[in-house]
């Protein structure tokens, strides 16, 4: 590609030498990104499915002191906000701008919620002496075992939280920029991609959420 | 022991064993040095630069040399899997009516103690001919027993029961090493086993201070501790009688059975909740933290004894 | 011939004024750059350091051994050598060394790209490999740690007293630096390919590099959350991994190897790559069997992801489990031979020129071939349970790590560097340290195969007397092993003012990485190439009186 070609299109970086390269190596590279992650997740999900095995009566009982409603909840908030996610990655594609600034922040509040009731519920837990270390207190059998339950259940949602959190980060510098006209003119590629990411989180929380909060509820 | 030598000594049969394998192994790796190293010197020599040799029709590909150099390493390499397969499997399985010793691994050193009760540390007496088997577990980081002699290894973990077994047949001293580092001192954790003639051997088990035999203080740990108060004959609870239990099948309250191993009595003393044997109440509470390793040794040895015995009726 | 030469003189007469290096001289230039060659020769510096580091804690480690007491450094100081030397070695040299270092400034030039897909990813990369080596090395300062590279729980997470946090923190860090490295490499070798070049037209170096990726992208994140777990048990007394907790210690073997088996071969297959472009250059042949040996990385990383138990043949996992990573075990070795022959069959009726680069990889061949094959001995179960955890290990791996992927990363670092410096290294000195470097390899680490069937555990400060000889004999090879490498950076160092101007293409070399001068452009290409063959179009016939040395 000449020199003077690529200046008139300043959406493409210098290395690349059309948008269509530059959009599709954005997507894989997000794919690959994501490969990674669900191996990152692996390590807890075999480390609880290891003690799932060989513990199973006690997490099954330390399960049903996690709160159902509350978990449920988050579940129902985290899917619609991915819904939402989805409408604005096709908001961004149409060229809706406002729409798209909407939608982002709409998404990102619905984060926001789901971080919320996590901080509840992790209040709760500490109320009620379930978060491991000197402070927890297990009065039926095996408190080791349940103590292990509650490391394992820490552990995933609190590296889900971070996930969360980031997304909910990005999401809210795309919304921002998207209000300042930034995703205009089929340069919906960021917004597809962070919603790669976002839909991703959303996934994870789906896996977690029966592993851990609905193996005691039969 | 500290002489200088090229291959280490060999004293007890499965070392000629993994001797042979290694040899073999020594044979395949000089032979495919060769297939290599030969051509390479040759085509060094032929093809060097500036040299009048053909360089006509040069081939770049050949489905028949590929699928050659493919399958003859294949049916080689899946030959020596099977025999260090069969040979581990030789090596990994413990053979009933052996000596017993249980070993004890502790930053940086090693305890034994013989089912007599003889206790010694970082020393191992056996007499020459007889299959020894170890009973091994750690009571802080990862050990691992080797003795090079022997051609075994195995490490020693906190937490379970891991086991080795030899069958010394030449008299003499070799090395127990710590494989497995476990911190500051690693390097002398190590030992020595003295494999002596049967008459010297007993001569020595019965030297020195008599020790109270393992499953005896086993015996006194299960009366002392409150054990036989539940599992005893006349005891008022309903708890499983343990009488020939040892290796037999046990069915559990979630349909399935276990073999009564060294680590199902360990893993019942300290966590009783793990596996509920069928028709009985999770009420056995816990004793971790209140034996010591050896103490669960010695109460194991108790059960095992037990097992030699009939089962009773119900 | 001749006219190509004359062309060539012409070329060197007007080096091209704007290149890479010379567009910018300042710091900042250096530290901002989005450049996939200048980030490559950040990192070059980097691992360089890192090398000094761990080749220093190893010579004090040899040093010690020479008498079976300790009587240089204290034990508590030489299991912190030893771990010193593991850490640093793999994750801030061995990885890096030829994806970060080498990948990074011939990747997009091999594929006739302007730069990777995301350059600011990349400087990315490096400013994240640097903050883990700063933590890493801020625990070395602290009194360092004593854990082995390997972590084993329960020692690190309950009875080390030293830094491990911070050294694993160090770890963790740098394995994201990796992970992008990989993300970077994948989706460059996808997506920005020149017009033309199709996947089997790749050169063989980007196959490797691509089955690197691959294993960098899924293996390290393991790494990462084993290492954080680990971390968190430590500094919270809560976890997973100690008994004392009611956790598993095996587990986290289990974890721990399935990214550091893989790892091996993150460390052994860009080596390969490199031994690919070496030995077609310089025996003037089209490579023999280019599918199987594409195909043969593929399968190796894919294979190495269902191998890690073989560290754990004597760690109480089951037997039977033992057997099928056995048996997976000697299947890898499968595609690592195929590779052997057909770089043997590339040298049938080539013209070979024995250049610096040739030499370490024809040492490669050698080394490598007896690292591969000692490793059929610890995928035989019954002689591993003899030979785990012993020198014998020791000796194995450095064959494949050292022997392989240091000696292949010397030779693409003389293959490539009149691309990068665009001046020659000096011929004589070059080959003089390949040969030195050989021959030292082979004392050091020879005798310690013997020393480990003899039954010399590894990580021992001190050791009966009767294996004293054979340690002699090591740590005399480990000295001239340093010569050997000491020896490259007096003559790097004076080739870059001194050396012959090399033009674009010195080695009469195919690939796109050579149809540009030396040193390259800012974006690499003054015109986008156009590919329109196989690679390695070589031909001995015609080269079969060629004198590269003349050019």
């Amino acid at each position: 590609m000449e020199a003077a070609s690529l200046r008139s299109q300043p959406l493409v970086e210098q290395q690349f030498d059309d948008i269509k390269q530059q959009r599709e190596a954005a997507k894989l590279g997000m794919w690959i990104f994501l490969a990674t992650e669900v191996l990152f997740f692996g390590g807890l999900f075999l480390g609880y499915t290891v003690y799932r095995f060989t513990h199973g009566q006690i997490f099954v009982e330390t399960s049903r002191k996690l709160d159902v409603i509350l978990g449920g909840t988050n579940t129902a908030v985290l899917l619609v906000s991915s819904l939402l996610m989805a409408l604005a990655v096709r908001a961004a594609k149409l060229d809706q701008r406002r729409l798209l600034t909407g939608l982002l922040i709409a998404t990102a509040v619905l984060g926001g919620v789901f971080m919320t009731i996590k901080g509840v519920e992790y209040h709760k837990d500490y109320v009620d002496h379930l978060v491991p270390g000197t402070h927890f207190q297990w009065h039926g059998n095996e408190p080791q075992t349940a103590e292990l339950f509650f490391w394992i259940y820490f552990a995933m949602t609190g590296l889900h939280a971070i996930h969360v959190t980031v997304g909910i980060g990005i999401i809210l510098v795309l919304g921002l920029l998207s209000g300042l006209g930034k995703f205009s003119h089929g340069n919906h590629n960021t917004v597809e991609v962070a919603g790669l990411y976002w839909h991703f989180v959303d996934i994870v929380w789906v896996f977690l959420f029966p592993l851990l909060y609905l193996v005691g509820h039969r | 022991m500290d002489e200088f030598r090229l291959f280490p000594p060999q004293a007890s049969p499965v070392a000629h064993e993994v001797d042979w394998l290694f040899f073999a192994l020594t044979a395949i790796t000089m032979f495919f040095c060769a297939v290599v190293f030969l051509p390479i010197a040759f085509f060094s020599i032929k093809y060097r630069r500036g040299s009048r040799a053909d360089r006509s029709h040069p081939w770049s590909k050949s489905l028949l040399m590929e699928s050659g150099w493919t399958v003859v390493p294949l049916v080689i390499a899946m030959g020596l899997f099977s025999w260090g397969a069969i040979l581990y499997f030789h090596i990994e399985t413990p053979p009933r009516n052996a000596l017993q010793v249980q070993v004890i691994g502790k930053q940086w050193m090693w305890k034994l103690q013989h089912a007599e009760g003889k206790r010694e540390i970082n020393e191992l007496h056996v007499p020459v001919g007889r299959t020894v088997s170890l009973t091994m577990t750690s009571q802080d980081v990862i050990h691992s027993f080797f003795v090079p002699a022997f051609r075994v290894k195995q490490d020693v973990v906190p937490g379970i029961y891991t086991s080795e077994w030899f069958q010394p047949t030449v008299p003499g001293q070799y090395h127990i090493f710590c494989a497995e580092y476990c911190g500051t001192n690693h390097s002398r954790m190590i030992g020595r086993v003295v494999v002596m003639e049967p008459i010297d051997y007993e001569k020595w088990l019965n030297s020195g201070e008599p020790g109270e035999a393992v499953a005896l203080a086993g015996a006194r740990l299960f009366r002392d501790r409150g054990c036989s108060g539940c599992h005893g004959a006349n005891s008022k609870f309903h708890a499983p009688r343990l009488e020939g239990l040892y290796r037999k099948p046990v069915p559990l309250a979630d349909g399935t059975f276990v073999n009564a191993d060294d680590q199902y009595l360990r893993d019942s003393i300290l966590q009783p909740g793990k596996q509920i044997s069928a028709g009985y109440e999770n009420i056995m509470p816990s004793y971790a933290g209140r034996l010591s390793e050896e103490e669960i040794m010695q109460l194991n040895a108790y059960l095992k004894s037990l097992g030699q015995q009939e089962a009773p009726s119900k | 011939m001749i006219t190509a030469t004359e062309i060539d003189i012409k070329t060197q007469g007007d080096m091209a004024p704007e290149n890479y290096l010379s567009v910018d001289h300042s710091i900042s230039s250096w530290l901002l750059t989005k450049d996939h060659k200048r980030i490559g020769i950040l990192y070059l510096w980097t691992i360089l350091f890192f090398f000094v580091i761990a080749a220093v804690a190893a010579a004090l480690m040899r040093i010690e051994l020479l008498t079976p007491q300790g009587d240089l450094v204290t034990s508590d100081t030489y299991n912190k050598l030893f771990t010193i030397h593991g850490v640093l070695m793999v994750w801030f040299f061995l990885i890096p060394s030829i994806p970060a270092v080498l990948g990074n400034f011939v990747l997009p030039l091999m594929l006739g790209a302007r730069d990777v897909a995301f350059p600011k990813l990349n400087l990315m990369s490096w400013y994240l490999f640097v903050a883990g080596g700063a933590l890493a090395l801020w625990s070395i300062v602290r009194g360092g740690v004593d854990t082995g590279w390997t972590f084993y729980t329960p020692y690190s997470t309950t009875y080390a007293n030293t830094h491990v946090i911070s050294m694993a923190a160090g770890v963790f860090v740098a394995g994201f630096s990796s992970i992008i490295t990989g993300i970077n490499f994948m989706v460059t070798t996808h997506k920005m390919r020149a017009p033309g070049l199709t996947w089997f037209r790749l050169p063989l170096f980007v196959w490797s590099l691509y089955a690197t990726s691959l294993i960098l992208v899924l293996a390290t994140p393991v790494l990462a959350i084993t290492l954080a777990l680990m971390s968190v048990e430590r500094f919270w007394g809560v976890g997973i991994f100690d008994p004392k907790l009611g956790g598993d210690p095996i587990l986290f073997q289990h974890l721990f190897w399935f990214y550091s088996h893989p790892a091996v071969y993150i460390m052994i297959l860009p080596g390969m790559g490199v031994i690919s472009e070496l030995i077609t250059c310089f025996a003037r042949k089209r490579i023999f069997g280019y599918g199987f040996v594409a195909a043969a990385s593929m399968a190796i990383a894919v294979l190495g992801f269902l191998v890690w138990g073989h560290h754990m043949f004597v760690s109480s996992q089951s037997i039977y489990a033992g057997m099928v990573f056995s048996i997976l075990s000697f299947l890898v070795a499968i595609p690592s031979a195929v590779k052997v022959f057909n770089w043997t069959a590339t040298l049938h009726k080539g013209s070979i020129h024995f250049t610096t680069p040739m030499l370490y990889a024809l040492s490669f061949i050698g080394l490598f071939t007896i690292g591969g094959l000692t490793g059929l001995f610890l995928a035989a179960l019954a002689v591993d349970v003899h030979v785990t955890d012993t020198y014998f290990v020791v000796a194995h791996f450095h064959y494949i790590m050292v022997g392989g992927m240091v000696t292949a990363f010397m030779g693409g670092l003389h293959y490539w560097w009149p691309k990068i410096t665009g001046r020659m290294y000096p011929e004589l000195p070059g080959k003089l340290a390949a040969l030195t470097t050989f021959l030292g390899f082979n004392l050091t680490f020879f005798p310690q195969f013997l020393l480990g069937y003899l039954g010399m555990p590894r990580r021992y400060h001190t050791y009966p007397a009767e294996f004293q000889a054979f340690n002699v004999l090591s740590t005399a090879g480990a000295s001239i092993l340093g010569i050997g490498y000491l020896l490259p950076l007096v003559y790097f160092i004076w080739a870059l003012k001194k050396g012959r101007v090399a033009g674009p293409n010195p080695w009469r070399a195919t690939g796109l990485e050579w149809q540009t001068p030396s040193p390259p452009p800012e974006h690499n290409f003054i015109k986008t190439p156009i590919v329109t063959e196989p690679p390695y179009s070589y031909s001995a016939e015609k080269d079969a009186d060629l004198n590269l040395a003349s050019i």
